[in-house]
C-alpha cells in the first residue's frame, strides 16, 4: 500500500495533486565557517513518509530543526502549509516572519527528539498535557482524557503518574510521541528518534511510529533505522556534506542506488 | 538558672528585630535576585553588564559599609538621597546586598537546565514566558536549594551588623546585657537563639530538597 503513494514527490510539481505540508527551498546554513547546508529543497506531502538517512555531520538533523525554527537559515525560504515562514529577500538573507507568527506555524508541527526532552518535574500525564493547557488554554477536564488515550495508544497508560525518570528510554520517546500529538499537529519530525536507545527498546518506538504512518501522518524522520525507511518510509532522502544526493521512492532507492555515495554509505549500514 | 530564664524576655525582644530584618530581607532579595538574575542572562547586552557592574559592587564590599553608606551617605547623594530611619536604611542595604548573592545563585541554577527542555518547550509551542514559568523556574528551584539554604543560614548571621546602627538585636541586646550584669551567660543564650533559627532553617531546606528529589532520575 505505502508504494503506491510512491509517485515521485521529489520531482513533482503541479502534477502532484497532493497538499504540500512543506516546502522547503534552496535552504543554506553554516555554523562560523562550516557550510552545513548547502541548498537543501524537499517538497513534503500530506500523509507521505519521509525518511532522511546520511553520515553524521551530513546536515540532516539541522535540516530537519531548520524547519521548526530550532535552527535560523541563513537563506532560503520555508513555506509551511502555504503559509511562509522564512523568505529570501533580493540580496539572499532569509526573512523571517513575526515571532508570533513563526510560533503558530511552528504548531502545525511536532518534534520529537533523540534525547527525548521531557520535562522531568512533571509526570508522565503533566507532560502530555502541559502545552494544550498553557499554549492552547484547554481546561485540564477537556485535555485529560485526550491525554489518557494518546497514552493509551503508545502503550504507556498504567504509566500516567510516573516522573520520567522511572521510565526507560523506550517509554521515555513513546511519551514524547503521545507529547507531541497532544497538540494536533498535521505533521510530525522525529530527529534520530531511536539513536539514544539500547537495541532491545528501539521496537516498541518504531511499533508506534509505523502506526502513526498507517493513520496517514505526514512524518520527516532523520533515521539510521533502514529497516524502518525500507518498510516504512514511501520515499528516502540520502544527505551528504549538506546537500541532498539522492530522494527517490523507498523500494527503488535501496534496490537500486543511483550515486556512488550512496551506495558506500548503504553498504557500510546493511 | 533562674538568671538565665530571666533573660529570655529582652532576648525574645531582640529576635523580633532579628527575625523582622531576615524575613523583610529575604522577602524583597528574592524577586529582586530573580529578576536581576534575568536580566543578567538576557540577551540585552547594555543591561547584562549593567546588573554585571551591579553584583561586583554588591559583593565586592562589605555589607557593613554598605550598610552604614545608607544610613549615614545615601541623604547626601544628589537625586536619590534620602534620609531613612535606622530599620528601613537597614532593610535596605540587606535587601539589595543578598539580591546580588541571590542573583548569582538563580542564574546559575536557571543556566544549568538543560538546552533540550527549551527546545523542547518552543516545539510545543510555548513561548520565553512560559516556559520559563512552567519549565524552567521549576527546575532551577531544585538546584538552587542547597546554595539558598547556605545563603540565608548566612543571613541569620549578617543580621547581628545591625549594631552599628544601634538597633537592638539579639547579639545587641545581650551585649547590652553583658555590660550591665559583668557575665558572659547572656552571649551563649544568643548563641543558643541563633542556633535554634539555623536549626529550623536546615530542616525546613532539608525537607523542601525532599519534596523536590521525588522527580530525580
Amino acid at each position: 500500500m505505502p508504494n503506491s503513494m510512491n509517485n515521485g514527490a521529489a520531482g513533482g510539481l503541479s502534477t502532484d495533486a497532493r497538499e504540500v505540508m512543506i516546502e522547503a527551498r534552496e535552504i543554506t546554513k553554516s555554523f562560523g565557517d562550516l557550510r552545513v547546508l548547502d541548498g537543501v529543497s524537499l517538497s513534503l506531502h500530506k500523509g507521505e513518509v519521509v525518511a532522511v538517512i546520511g553520515p553524521s555531520g551530513s546536515g540532516k538533523s539541522t535540516f530537519l530543526r531548520c524547519l521548526n525554527h530550532l535552527e535560523i537559515i541563513d537563506s532560503g525560504s520555508i513555506i509551511i502549509e502555504g503559509e511562509a515562514m522564512a523568505t529570501t529577500l533580493p540580496d539572499g538573507g532569509a526573512h523571517y516572519v513575526s515571532d508570533s507568527e513563526v510560533r503558530r506555524i511552528c504548531r502545525k508541527m511536532g518534534m520529537v527528539f533523540q534525547s527525548f526532552n521531557l520535562f522531568p518535574h512533571m509526570t508522565v500525564l503533566e507532560n502530555v498535557i502541559e502545552a494544550p493547557m498553557t499554549v492552547k488554554k484547554l481546561p485540564r477536564n477537556v485535555i485529560v482524557p485526550k491525554a489518557e488515550a494518546l497514552l493509551e495508544k503508545v502503550g504507556l497508560r498504567a504509566k500516567r503518574d510516573n516522573y520520567p525518570g522511572r521510565l526507560s528510554g523506550g517509554q521515555k520517546q513513546r511519551v514524547a510521541i503521545a507529547r507531541a500529538l497532544a497538540m494536533e499537529p498535521d505533521i510530525m519530525l522525529f530527529d534520530e528518534p531511536t539513536s539514544a536507545l539500547d537495541p532491545e527498546l528501539t521496537g516498541e518506538v518504531l511499533r508506534t511510529m509505523r502506526q502513526l504512518a498507517e493513520e496517514r501522518m505526514t512524518m520527516l524522520v532523520v533515521t539510521h533505522e533502514m529497516g524502518f525507511a525500507r518498510e516504512v518510509a514511501h520515499r528516502v532522502i540520502f544527505m551528504d556534506n549538506g546537500r541532498i544526493v539522492e530522494s527517490a521512492p523507498s523500494s527503488e532507492f535501496f534496490r537500486s542506488p543511483k550515486h556512488e555515495r550512496t551506495r558506500a554509505f548503504l553498504g557500510q549500514m546493511l | 538558672m533562674d538568671y538565665v530564664l530571666s533573660l529570655i524576655g529582652p532576648m525574645a525582644e531582640g529576635a523580633k528585630v532579628t527575625l523582622s530584618l531576615f524575613f523583610i530581607t529575604l522577602i524583597l532579595s528574592v524577586p529582586l535576585g530573580l529578576v536581576l538574575a534575568l536580566a543578567r542572562i538576557s540577551k540585552w547586552r547594555t543591561l547584562s553588564a549593567a546588573v554585571n557592574g551591579y553584583i561586583w559592587l554588591m559583593r565586592g564590599t562589605p555589607l557593613m559599609l554598605q550598610l552604614l553608606f545608607v544610613y549615614f551617605a545615601l541623604p547626601f547623594v544628589p537625586l536619590i538621597g534620602v534620609r531613612l530611619p535606622d530599620f528601613p536604611a537597614a532593610i535596605v542595604a540587606f535587601a539589595l546586598n543578598y539580591a546580588a548573592y541571590f542573583a548569582e545563585i538563580f542564574r546559575a541554577g536557571i543556566q544549568s537546565v538543560d538546552r533540550g527542555q527549551y527546545e523542547g518547550s518552543k516545539v510545543l509551542g510555548m513561548n520565553y514566558l512560559q516556559t520559563l514559568r512552567r519549565i524552567v523556574l521549576p527546575q532551577m528551584v531544585r538546584r538552587v536549594l542547597p546554595p539558598m539554604s547556605n545563603e540565608t543560614i548566612t543571613l541569620v548571621k549578617d543580621t547581628s551588623l545591625i549594631y552599628v546602627l544601634a538597633l537592638n538585636d539579639i547579639l545587641r541586646t545581650a551585649r547590652g546585657i553583658v555590660q550591665r550584669d559583668f557575665t558572659t551567660t547572656p552571649f551563649l543564650v544568643a548563641a543558643i537563639f541563633y542556633l535554634v533559627m539555623t536549626l529550623v532553617l536546615t530542616w525546613f531546606f532539608q525537607r523542601l530538597e525532599k519534596r523536590y528529589a521525588k522527580f530525580d532520575e
